[in-house]
């Protein structure tokens, strides 16, 4: 499977996803995750970027969608973030939150820090082999830009945990998030309806 | 409710977090916290649940929190150390009033060597970061800690630390 999927850009899927949300929860996890989020959709309050913590956009996700259960909320992370932090794999899949997708970015290397290969490149880690086994049943990779498409509508209209991942390439994100946390977590708050704006 | 000379520890840590609105309780396990983790499981007012990791556990005490629901994180003070990196750049950098309750271990009489050589960084570490972190060792005093820790967490949007001692829990001794 991983073999037979196309290699695409980080900033154009990026931006077909969120050309497709409402007042959907997103949050970016470090590095060109949330740089590209932010290119793309810099104005949406209902995005959060991560801009430390490495490996935990998918359990800041998780705790979002447990306190808001009827918000749909994405976790954009890197592959070499979500190998971090594998375990949360198998939380999401105890917990099973029906409003809760995951999309892996998955160019095999630490992209920010100059393009060093991760450990999963050289072994050829499958990192949706890995999400399936730890009980993620809906976990695929896109073949190219119209599944991811599709993937991503099946998740905004159905049940999850949903679990999407790309191969990308080595491209740096189109632009930088601005370094400001408390900013971001204040429009976040604002996004998510608990803090008036 | 009973008088305080005839409640436990972990009874009171209950009540107060019920009290307080503090829902979400993530936790790696630990003995000594066995009896709020139990309790916390039996009452419906909490989602309780495990993690893989203590890390992990902040990230959804944090995000639930971005998103109107209290937590606290739970765990041992070996699992505190694995935290610096995610307090530093998660917690304290977008001043998010992180609940964590460790169980101390490695002091008044720890049999583990590693452990005891961890404890020692616990308070140093919540030092540098200037996180609030009171030391619980009396029954007594339970009550008022727990309860005006977690109101100045989240009156001044800071993350704290209840460390419970042995003097109150009792400790993990060698059987």
């Amino acid at each position: 499977m991983l073999r037979n999927t196309k290699v695409m850009n980080r900033f154009d899927l990026t931006q077909l996803l969120v050309a497709k949300l409402k007042d959907e929860a997103v949050v970016g996890g470090i590095g060109y995750s949330n740089f590209d989020l932010w290119a793309s959709s810099a104005g949406r309050p209902q995005n959060f970027y991560m801009l430390g913590s490495m490996g935990l956009a998918v359990p800041i996700a998780l705790g979002v969608a447990i306190a808001q259960p009827r918000r749909k909320v994405f976790a954009l992370e890197g592959d070499g973030s979500l190998l971090m932090q594998l375990g949360c794999l198998a939380t999401v899949a105890a917990r099973a939150p029906r409003n809760l997708a995951i999309v892996v970015w998955d160019n095999g290397a630490y992209a920010i820090t100059g393009g060093q290969a991760t450990p999963a490149a050289q072994a050829g880690t499958d990192i949706v082999a890995i999400a399936r086994g730890a009980g993620i049943a809906r976990s695929n990779w896109a073949s190219d830009e119209a599944e991811f498409e599709a993937l991503v509508e099946q998740a905004l209209a159905g049940d999850g945990p949903w679990l999407i991942a790309a191969r990308i390439d080595g491209q740096p994100a189109a632009r930088q998030t601005p370094r400001d946390p408390v900013l971001h977590r204040q429009r976040f708050m604002q996004g998510m309806g608990v803090r008036e704006g | 409710m009973a008088d305080a000379t005839t409640r436990t520890w972990h009874g009171i840590v209950l009540d107060v977090l019920k009290r307080n609105e503090v829902r979400l309780v993530t936790y790696v396990p630990d003995n000594v916290l066995r009896p709020v983790i139990e309790g916390a499981h039996a009452d419906p007012f909490f989602t309780t649940f495990p993690t893989a990791r203590e890390e992990e556990a902040v990230g959804i005490v944090c995000g639930a929190w971005m998103a109107g629901m209290r937590g606290i994180v739970l765990m041992q003070t070996s699992g505190f150390a694995t935290l610096p990196n995610v307090l530093a750049s998660l917690a304290c950098a977008c001043q998010i009033p992180l609940l964590m309750m460790v169980s101390e271990r490695g002091t008044l009489g720890e049999f583990n060597l590693g452990q005891a050589l961890v404890c020692r960084t616990m308070r140093p570490v919540l030092d540098a970061l200037a996180i609030e972190h009171h030391t619980i060792t009396r029954l007594d005093e339970t009550e008022f800690i727990v309860d005006r820790t977690i109101r100045q967490a989240v009156g001044t949007q800071a993350p704290a630390c209840l460390i419970l001692s042995p003097l109150l829990t009792g400790g993990k001794v060698l059987a």
